[in-house]
């Protein structure tokens, strides 16, 4: 095909997007590992280089550690879940039943709501004299301190953005369902195959891909958890349901801390990348190819 | 045979009863808020048990809450603010998507992998940077409402997700469409504007959607850069609600349910573009 267009157009069409993340990604990025070498704890208008000093505080402070531990913590209670259950909900709904588009609205409907609804109804669910402290005593337990005890915290707050991600991974599993060769499953039904040997030896093979892709993004959004802790606990009770992007919030935007914030900002965009790195160049090599 | 269909029939059996288990989880927060919300004084909304049925129906939670709560305002803001990103998403990412699909230049590499580079940065670890450099160029609500609306929107104007996704669309035309276009006459500009973007409608759809649900829901950089309540949008607003109610769980509940009304309608009216699986990944 002949060349139509001047030397400078291709420049000119990507100047505008180029400028916004110019100035709204790279800048900031770059400028994240220069702030981790300031210090701003004398005076917030003139920060002075102090270094390595940042990092320093940071491995020396128990409260960071604690910070890793929850969000780790929280990875490995929501990611399984959000891996599997979703996987089994798009088997079930991917069959020729009745009122499926009702099932999906519902079960999608978690992922429309804004995150700060879902915690403040949450909020309420957990409340010291709630609804599901009502079920609980009703079995003769005792009350549960969902936001307010040390022990529970953390994983109320799990539940809340693992019930707010199945229907999100839901529909991502419906649509790798689909690409599965129909003549297989007709195969598995002459064999007499069962429910989960037709699944575990077709589906699942199938989707590996979707399955890892699934891992990978529900992993990276749980280490990027903001809102749910936010409006529920604030990180509390004693930093138990604190996790590494509300740490870094509290240290920038409350304590002016902002070297060590962005310490804190280096060790969680060394997570994520890492994260990415996998899924990009497993996962979603299609879509990005150039 | 008769076994075969007994079978059948059982199976169907435990598909509908765990998904409507499902689904009922799905929306029972949601029940539960309705019904505080629709209790009046005199019922106790800590009742054990607790009833879902208010037995002191009343309407008076969502009229208290709408006097005090200034809901037009925030849902006008997020108007502004996800309209605003919509619009600049569309026309950034279809502008920078276009030569990359289409055009050979020098250095088209690296800013491929530049943008795919921003995929992989957290908007959470650059925040504070973002914070500054907004503040820098006094695109502040303390400077004027404007300013204030167009540091909600810029660092969410463009995204690598939209810009791949448009240069996908450009690459699925067939080259003759252009080729005529050029015989006919037209100018670079014109064959982008005129001929290529009204073909690739369906994937601005797409984005236009996705990007109106994120930019709508988005909590954390507004709660950072906010400091006029009149510049609330409707997610900060509806946090600030725990403050201004305490306790008050009848007001919060109604507060939260009003605040979800228009995102709901949106979802049902655009429902399949979610729920098909067509667009899988497109958002967060």
């Amino acid at each position: 095909m002949f060349k139509y267009y001047g030397k400078h157009a291709p420049y000119l069409f990507l100047l505008p997007a180029g400028i916004v993340l110019l100035v709204f990604f790279f800048i900031p990025f770059f400028q994240t590992f220069i702030l981790s070498f300031l210090d701003y704890s004398n005076n917030i208008y003139s920060p002075v280089v102090c270094g390595l000093q940042n990092y320093i505080n940071l491995f020396h402070n128990p409260v960071f550690y604690k910070v890793l531990i929850n969000t780790f913590l929280y990875l490995i209670l929501a990611v399984p879940v959000l891996a599997v259950v979703p996987l089994f909900l798009a088997i079930l709904i991917n069959q020729k039943i009745r009122g499926i588009t009702l099932y999906k609205i519902l079960i999608y409907l978690p992922v429309i709501v804004s995150i700060v609804v879902a915690a403040i109804a949450f909020k309420w669910l957990y409340a010291d004299q709630g609804i599901l402290n009502y079920l609980v005593t009703s079995f003769g337990l005792e009350k549960i301190g969902w936001l307010t005890d040390t022990k529970w915290a953390l994983l109320s707050v799990v539940i809340v953005t693992i019930w707010k991600g199945i229907g999100y991974y839901m529909i991502i599993y419906l649509a790798a369902l689909m690409s599965v060769p129909k003549e297989l499953y007709e195969a598995c039904d002459i064999d007499g195959a069962n429910f989960l040997t037709k699944h575990l030896t077709v589906t699942i093979p199938h989707i590996m891909p979707t399955i890892a892709l699934v891992t990978t993004i529900s992993a990276i959004s749980a280490m990027k958890v903001f809102a749910e802790i936010y409006v529920m606990t604030k990180g509390g009770p004693l930093n138990s349901s604190k996790t590494i992007v509300y740490y870094i919030y509290e240290k920038a935007f409350e304590n002016l801390d902002l070297g060590f914030a962005s310490a804190m900002a280096v060790v969680l965009l060394v997570i994520v990348m890492a994260f990415s790195l996998v899924n990009i160049f497993c996962f979603e090599k299609n879509r990005y190819q150039i | 045979m008769k076994l075969d269909s007994i079978k059948k029939k059982l199976s169907g059996f435990w598909t509908h009863t765990v998904l409507i288990f499902v689904s009922l989880l799905s929306i029972f927060p949601f029940i539960w808020l309705i019904s505080t919300s629709l209790k009046g004084n005199a019922e106790n909304i800590f009742a054990y048990p607790p009833n879902i049925i208010p037995q002191d129906f009343t309407w008076a939670n969502y009229s208290g809450v709408w006097d005090k709560v200034d809901f037009i305002g925030y849902f006008v803001n997020s108007m502004i603010v996800a309209g605003g990103t919509v619009l600049l998403n569309l026309i950034l990412s279809s502008l920078a998507g276009y030569p990359l699909a289409r055009m050979e230049f020098r250095g088209k590499k690296i800013t491929f992998f530049a943008i795919l580079a921003t995929i992989m940065i957290p908007f959470q670890a650059i925040m504070l940077p973002v914070y500054l450099i907004t503040i820098k160029l006094h695109l502040v609500d303390s400077v004027n409402n404007f300013a204030g609306f167009v540091g909600l929107i810029m660092p969410f104007a463009v995204s690598a997700f939209g810009i791949f996704l448009m240069r996908q669309a450009f690459l699925g035309i067939p080259k003759e469409m252009e080729e005529a276009a050029i015989i006919d006459g037209c100018n670079v500009f014109q064959v982008f504007w005129k001929v290529l973007l009204p073909m690739v409608k369906p994937s601005l759809a797409v984005l236009a959607i996705f990007t109106f649900i994120g930019s709508w829901g988005e909590f954390l950089w507004p709660s950072i850069v906010l400091t006029k309540e009149a510049m609330y949008t409707l997610p900060v607003g509806v946090n600030n609600l725990q403050g201004m109610f305490s306790s008050n769980w009848r007001f919060i509940a109604a507060g939260s349910i009003l605040s979800t009304i228009p995102i709901i309608i949106f979802f049902l009216a655009m429902q399949r573009y979610f729920i098909s699986g067509e667009n899988e990944g497109a958002v967060k």
